[in-house]
């Protein structure tokens, strides 16, 4: 065997530069220059969910010299706080004015109180995939399980029947509040925190519904005459979905008010109608009817909304009611809204009452499953510093 | 996993698609595009159950990275040369990036086709992983590089300092305005598509020269999603390319999108790439190169150019003129050079040329030491106080620049400025096609056309004109690019951490005050505008002054 030599490769050398913490002293080399100096932390001490969010949607108020530079055709630019009609403190402050000689500075942090907003789940990306991961592998292994241990012989022909409809037309919910609604507000919050948290909150719902249609696939793959497009008859012609999905639709329509549409979502329409679909009814019924599975694919999305979307939905709202400022101007705007949507719920919810009969084994009555999820409403609104409205006797 | 194969996954979760029955959702951006004929597939074919997983794999290894690089003292073998403009870049990405995000719901409103959304959801999501990804890189930085100051209030120094809206409009420009001007053509066909080749990948490559493998640990994770999202944009593109009504609003904002791009993108990063590095190797690319190979061919040859037979109308000539700022007209070293002049103005500090400097750039760039040599020696002279002034009020054969009123980039080719007198006020511009993009492509009507979707240039567009009069010492103060010592400031034209050798208000406060050129502009009456101009445009190469006439 021969050896030929290679030219030398052209390669960067390392330097020994020295050019780690500690190697010298001179101002802002201590630890207390290591760390973000340009926002005041909720709590005593920075979270890192706060340093790596917290401000990287500038404000005109506090930093940002010059103002947004490009705006819509109206002029409107950056995130106009009037996208909403809820107000926090210091809103009506004027922007600071600029002028030849004006300087730059701007009022000081948090210049408002949409600044004070934190999301209790401390939301960013390592967070973010590392739970969404966890979700899919475990929803997926239970399906898997399932499939092996031959689960869904033991379902019965009624079941069957109502998961391929029922359980199906719930997809298409979780897909347009996800898409139409939480998505589409994350570009319309006044902070970087508001509209992390929406897009975050986004991603369970359209998770959410693909998981569904993905068990749906799996479902007509490992059950003789499952039918797997039966849940867009359900969605487009059953009586009893198209009063779900009217109030769906309309929580897509809201007019330009991204408080209402997340209110309306998060406040009302999931506890009174998704939680009472997927917690007091399909997870009720499902057990009975030989079926394991469903509860731990709709499991997980109620553990989405019950653990994580309403609490930074509460964190989000409540301080609003108890604004230094704002807090009347609040409370009556959202009582307005409740007066608005819960009507719409209850009648939607009502309207899909005769799937409660479906099933062999019998789920909870209707009734008691309707009275725990007001009852459940009644308690985020007592939280939320709101009253229930009276509409919800309905 | 699941069994399930990806494409059968993908074609059921089409059956999510949403046709509205009792109410049409609020649609609360605009376009002048439209799409009658429209229809086109989603290229990603992601769903989220293998995206997820995926996406925390790649998190696995930024993190691992990232531990190990601390634990392996990365740090004592960086260059500080490099990691000053790192403050900058830091201060600038994540702001675009979650601007990205947040331009996605513009397009789920306007381009009607709900097979696109799933893959603009994920673009979405995507974006909020680079934005904190990187600001999370910054950290690392602040946390275990020498010199925390510019890295730890880096949120605020970008939005105060004098080249922050130059930045900044690689964000604004993706979230105002008409949906798919901003959304589609600015953001994924021409920011996407053409530009992060630069920044995220040319960039890392020259980071890690520099002993810092953080930077592409990050940023190539980063550019692995890039590549889906330019599938966005080119599905979106042929959607427009389908309607002909289309096709005059595609060739305006082709023109504004490349252009801006190329403004602010090659100053930005053209400046790290050759000033900020000290690897000084014949054969490691330069700037031009890499923007001739990533950008030239890899983009408008072989992407670019084959849409033209789709009807798409090319801008060609703002191609080969971009090139020609680059390659002859020496447009990142006069950026550099500016960059250079007003340190006093910025949070980072930036190190002197050298003679091994000087010795590569006469290599890569014929002709750079006569135009740029002597300045650079005069920066290095006037570095550390010693009773003179900063560089730039010092007589060392250098013109403060106008600034453009659209790219915020000053007009630094200076045969190059124009100007306008718009709503009142004159302005200066760096260049036809940005004096072009105020008075013709930002306006309620284009050629005759109405546009009432387009887009304003709005806010205070020249930094100089909110100092002006003011004492240097106060300005600094009033930007608090001020050390913990309340005293010394922040940047500084070298790299040595001596307190004595660094700069402080004191000195600031013996310079003159600060000027603002376009204040002083519009108080010229016609005549002397008139010969301003003429001067200007005698001025250059490297801010010289006009050869006098006689």
């Amino acid at each position: 065997m021969t050896t030929t030599e290679r030219p030398e490769r052209s390669v960067p050398k390392p330097v020994f530069t020295d050019a780690e913490a500690g190697a010298r002293e001179f101002p802002d080399s201590g630890a207390s220059a290591r760390r973000y100096n340009y926002y005041k932390p909720a709590k005593r001490k920075q979270t890192h969910y706060e340093d790596v969010t917290v401000d990287v949607q500038p404000d005109p108020r506090h930093y940002l010299s010059q103002g947004w530079i490009y705006g819509f055709a109206d002029g409107s630019a950056g995130y106009p706080l009037t996208w909403t009609k809820l107000k926090a403190w210091g809103v009506d402050r004027p922007d600071p004015e600029r002028f030849p000689g004006s300087g730059g500075k701007g009022y000081e942090w948090p210049a408002h109180g949409w600044h004070e907003f934190r999301d209790p789940n401390e939301e960013w990306e390592l967070t973010f995939y590392r739970y969404n991961a966890n979700v899919v592998r475990q929803v997926n292994q239970n399906i898997e399980n399932a499939r092996n241990s031959k689960a869904f012989e033991q379902w019965t022909p009624n079941w069957i029947q109502f998961v391929e409809r029922n359980v199906g037309a719930w997809m298409h919910i979780e897909h347009i509040l996800g898409l139409y609604v939480f998505a589409a507000c994350n570009r319309s919050g006044p902070t970087n925190m508001h509209n992390t948290a929406m897009a975050v909150n986004s991603m369970h719902k359209i998770r959410f519904a693909q998981d569904l249609a993905l068990y749906n696939l799996t479902l007509t793959e490992e059950i003789d005459g499952f039918d797997g497009t039966a849940h867009l008859d359900a969605w487009n012609n059953d009586p009893e979905w198209q009063g779900v999905r009217k109030v769906c639709e309309a929580i897509t329509a809201v007019d330009d008010d991204w408080g209402e549409s997340i209110f309306a979502a998060n406040v009302v329409f999931e506890p009174l109608l998704g939680e009472l679909f997927r917690s007091q009814l399909v997870m009720q019924a499902a057990a009975g009817n030989g079926d394991f599975v469903t509860p731990t694919v709709m499991g997980a999305a109620e553990f989405d909304f019950a653990q994580r979307d309403l609490r930074w939905t509460q964190a989000c709202f409540g301080p609003l009611t108890q604004d230094k400022e704002f807090a009347q101007h609040n409370k009556d705007l959202m009582q307005g809204w409740l007066r608005n949507w819960v009507p719409q719920a209850i009648e939607a919810a009502r309207t899909l009452q005769p799937i409660w009969s479906l099933p062999d084994a019998k789920p909870p009555r209707f009734e008691d499953s309707l009275d725990r999820a007001k009852s459940r409403f009644a308690g985020i609104l007592t939280d939320l510093g709101l009253e229930a409205p009276k509409e919800l006797n309905q | 996993m699941s069994r399930q194969s990806l494409a059968k996954a993908h074609q059921k979760i089409q059956e999510l698609a949403w046709e509205p029955q009792y109410h049409e959702p609020y649609m609360k951006y605009g376009t002048d595009y439209t799409f009658r004929k429209a229809a086109k597939k989603d290229p990603l074919k992601q769903v989220l159950r293998s995206y997820f997983p995926m996406q925390e794999e790649k998190d696995h290894r930024v993190y691992g990275a990232s531990d190990g690089a601390i634990r392996g003292n990365m740090f004592r073998q960086v260059q500080e040369r490099w990691l000053e403009w790192q403050k900058l870049f830091l201060s600038i990405i994540p702001l675009p990036e979650v601007s990205a995000a947040r331009s996605m719901p513009m397009l789920f409103h306007v381009v009607p086709n709900p097979e696109l959304h799933n893959g603009q959801a994920i673009q979405m999501i995507d974006e909020v992983r680079h934005s904190t990804i990187q600001q999370n890189l910054k950290r690392l930085y602040m946390n275990n590089y020498i010199d925390p100051a510019g890295f730890n209030n880096s949120l605020r120094n970008f939005q105060s300092d004098y080249c922050g809206t130059i930045g900044r409009q690689f964000a604004e420009g993706f979230i105002t305005g008409d949906a798919i001007t901003a959304a589609s053509i600015y953001l994924t066909i021409v920011a996407e598509t053409a530009f992060t080749n630069t920044l995220f990948v040319a960039m890392p490559a020259e980071a890690a020269a520099n002993g810092d493998y953080l930077l592409p640990t990050v940023f190539h994770s980063v550019q692995s999603d890039e590549s889906r999202h330019i599938s966005n944009g080119y599905a979106t593109l042929l959607m427009a390319l389908s309607d002909e009504d289309n096709r005059q609003l595609l060739e305006r904002d082709l023109r504004y999108a490349w252009w801006n791009n190329h403004r602010v993108v090659d100053a930005a990063i053209g400046t790290f790439i050759e000033y900020g590095t000290k690897d000084r190797r014949k054969d490691r690319e330069s700037y031009a190169e890499m923007w001739r190979r990533w950008i030239y061919d890899d983009y408008y040859r072989a992407y670019l150019v084959p849409l033209e037979k789709y009807g798409l109308v090319i801008p060609h000539d703002l191609i080969e003129e971009s090139w020609k700022q680059i390659w002859e007209k020496g447009y990142v070293h006069e950026v550099a050079q500016f960059f250079a002049t007003g340190w006093l103005a910025n949070y980072w500090r930036i190190d002197a040329m050298t003679d091994d400097d000087f010795e590569w750039f006469e290599y890569k760039y014929p002709g750079w030491y006569d135009k740029y040599g002597k300045w650079w020696e005069n920066y290095s002279r006037l570095a550390k106080p010693n009773g003179h002034n900063p560089i730039v009020f010092e007589d060392v054969d250098y013109v403060y620049p106008a600034r453009c009123w659209v790219c915020m980039v000053p007009c630094l080719v200076r045969e190059d400025m124009v100007t306008a007198e718009v709503d009142g006020q004159h302005r200066t511009y760096c260049h036809e096609v940005c004096r072009w993009t105020d008075v013709e492509a930002f306006r309620p009507t284009y050629q005759g056309r109405e546009t009432p979707n387009m887009g304003r240039l709005v806010g205070k567009r020249e930094w100089e004109t909110l100092y002006h009069g003011w004492n240097w010492a106060d300005v600094v103060s009033d930007m608090g690019f001020v050390r913990d010592d309340g005293k010394t400031m922040t940047a500084q034209p070298h790299l040595d951490l001596d307190p004595k050798k660094m700069w402080t208000l004191d000195h600031m406060r013996r310079c003159p005050p600060l000027q603002s050129p376009n204040v002083l502009f519009n108080e010229m009456n016609d005549a002397e505008r008139a010969a301003y101009v003429a001067d200007y445009n005698r001025q250059g190469p490297a801010g010289r002054p006009a050869p006098s006439s006689a």
